[in-house]
């Protein structure tokens, strides 16, 4: 890690190419906040990195195929620095999504969610299940900006109970052990999850202004050491 | 609790926001990255871009501003205007944009919804609809090619089959914008969006006669709409974007403020 020491204040953090269409949003909202920031595919780029983002819109299945398609499963399996999923990214980070559709479903007969085929096997970092959403009866996608209840979860630090935060999705983390911030709609899931040096946000920290911008301020003071000093304690 | 969202309108042409009045004689207010910032700034929940010329000109969006918009603001931004395939639709989400709007392609090939829904997701996908009260059979029907006087058209569409047509093709919003009272200032038809509203399952967004605050107020608490779109109110200042989003929540209306 001598490389990473030598190099100017916080080190380096690749936003990992998937190949999905945001990865500009990502990107941007970053270099905001004054980070150095690289988009890349690069394995050994994304393992040397001082943290890691996973983005992602679309379907897990079409994002899933992305990285077999690229090889970074084992790579971002095998990751010990700071990782956040952003979105679709942290719904990656669970064990298996039921949400289908996507590049090999037709949609003859209306939403693809309905489709018979098999639940999409995730990257099993983070120890839940993604399922559909139960809105009762609210409009689906959830769409616009909700307020959530964060934990003491460094990656939240500064962020009051109830701001609000820009989400899009139907399908949802449950809420769990693994939950580092609560948001409801219909019913209560996870607006963040995390596991060790994994963690994901549903929600767009990317659209969601000044909130959004001290989330990833706080995610871009996370080092591999920041995990390990939590586990020493 | 999910916040009812202010949405102002970037109607843009040949690079600069426009608005004219029921759809003509357009005037220019202004630059379009000062005047999204300034409204990120002010507490817009979200922003739409439509080039209001590109679908009846049959050319898109001049894509170099979309990428100066998503790196400059830090709230969701929609670009709409003649986005006919799926590479199009690719090329303005990689430069940025949260979601896409489709109005007269859909209606010319309505598949297009389905196909954009498969490769994309059908959380960035919204429908535009152009809907006008029709007097003489008292119904409503969908208007195609709005964006030029010259070339708008009626369609076989009556708006509620429309809006069950598409979302059944997988669209995740529907922007509703009731033509005939767009640019007019008299209010949002709250009758057409209250029947939309109670066949829509996706977000619901009112667009067309905003032009005072009791109107924004009207339409959440009385057509139970996810969200309020504006232009001109908000362009000429003369409803200011705080003030709106205080009195909405002074009136029970969830806001982020």
């Amino acid at each position: 890690m001598t490389s990473q020491e030598t190099k100017a204040s916080n080190g380096s953090t690749i936003i990992i190419d998937t190949g999905c269409a945001n990865l500009s949003s990502v990107r941007y909202a970053f270099e905001r906040i004054g980070a150095d920031v690289e988009v890349s595919d690069d394995i050994a780029k994304i393992k040397a990195a001082t943290r890691v983002v996973l983005p992602g819109v679309g379907t897990a299945k079409a994002a899933m195929q992305a990285l077999k398609d690229k090889a970074l499963i084992d790579t971002i399996c095998g990751l010990t620095q700071p990782v956040l999923g952003v979105c679709l990214g942290m719904q990656m980070l669970t064990k298996a999504s039921q949400e289908r559709g996507g590049l090999s479903y037709g949609n003859s007969y209306g939403n693809s969610y309905e489709n018979t085929s098999q639940d999409c096997e995730c990257l099993g970092l983070i120890d839940t299940n993604i399922e559909r959403l139960d809105s009762k009866g609210l409009p689906l996608p959830h769409m616009g900006w909700n307020q959530i209840s964060p934990s003491q979860h460094p990656l939240f630090a500064g962020v009051a109970e109830g701001s609000y935060v820009y989400f899009v999705h139907s399908y949802r983390a449950p809420l769990g052990d693994f939950t580092i911030a609560k948001s409801e709609y219909g019913e209560g899931f996870s607006a963040a999850i995390a596991k060790d040096n994994f963690m994901g946000v549903q929600f767009h920290p990317e659209k969601s202004a000044g909130v959004g911008a001290t989330i990833l301020k706080n995610f871009m003071r996370m080092t591999s050491d920041s995990f390990a000093k939590e586990n020493a304690l | 609790m999910l916040a009812k969202r202010i949405v102002p309108c970037l109607d843009v042409r040949d690079g600069k926001v426009v608005k004219g009045v029921q759809f003509r004689n357009h005037e220019i207010v202004g630059d379009i990255v000062p005047l999204a910032a300034r409204y990120a700034l002010e507490g817009a929940d979200e922003l739409v871009f439509y080039d209001i010329t590109a679908s009846a000109h049959d050319r898109v969006v001049d894509k170099s501003w979309v990428s100066r918009v998503a790196e400059q603001i830090d709230i969701p931004f929609c670009v709409a205007g003649g986005i006919k395939s799926i590479e199009q639709a690719r090329e303005k989400l990689a430069f940025g944009a949260d979601k896409i709007s489709i109005n007269s392609p859909a209606l010319s090939d309505p598949s297009l919804i389905d196909r954009l829904q498969d490769e994309f997701g059908r959380q960035c996908i919204v429908i535009g609809i152009d809907s006008y009260y029709d007097a003489d059979t008292d119904s409503y029907k969908v208007k195609q090619f709005t964006g030029d006087e010259a070339a708008t058209k009626d369609t076989q569409w009556y708006t509620q089959d429309w809006v069950e047509e598409v979302q059944k093709r997988g669209c995740g919003e529907i922007v509703l914008n009731v033509m005939n009272q767009d640019g007019v200032r008299q209010g949002y038809d709250i009758k057409q969006l209250a029947m939309v509203r109670a066949i829509c399952d996706v977000p619901l967004i009112a667009s067309g006669g905003a032009g005072t605050m009791a109107h924004f107020l009207e339409v959440f608490a009385q057509a139970g709409v996810d969200a309020a779109l504006a232009a001109s109110v908000f362009h000429k200042g003369i409803i200011d974007i705080q003030a709106l989003k205080r009195y909405l929540r002074d009136n029970d209306i969830q806001m982020r403020l």
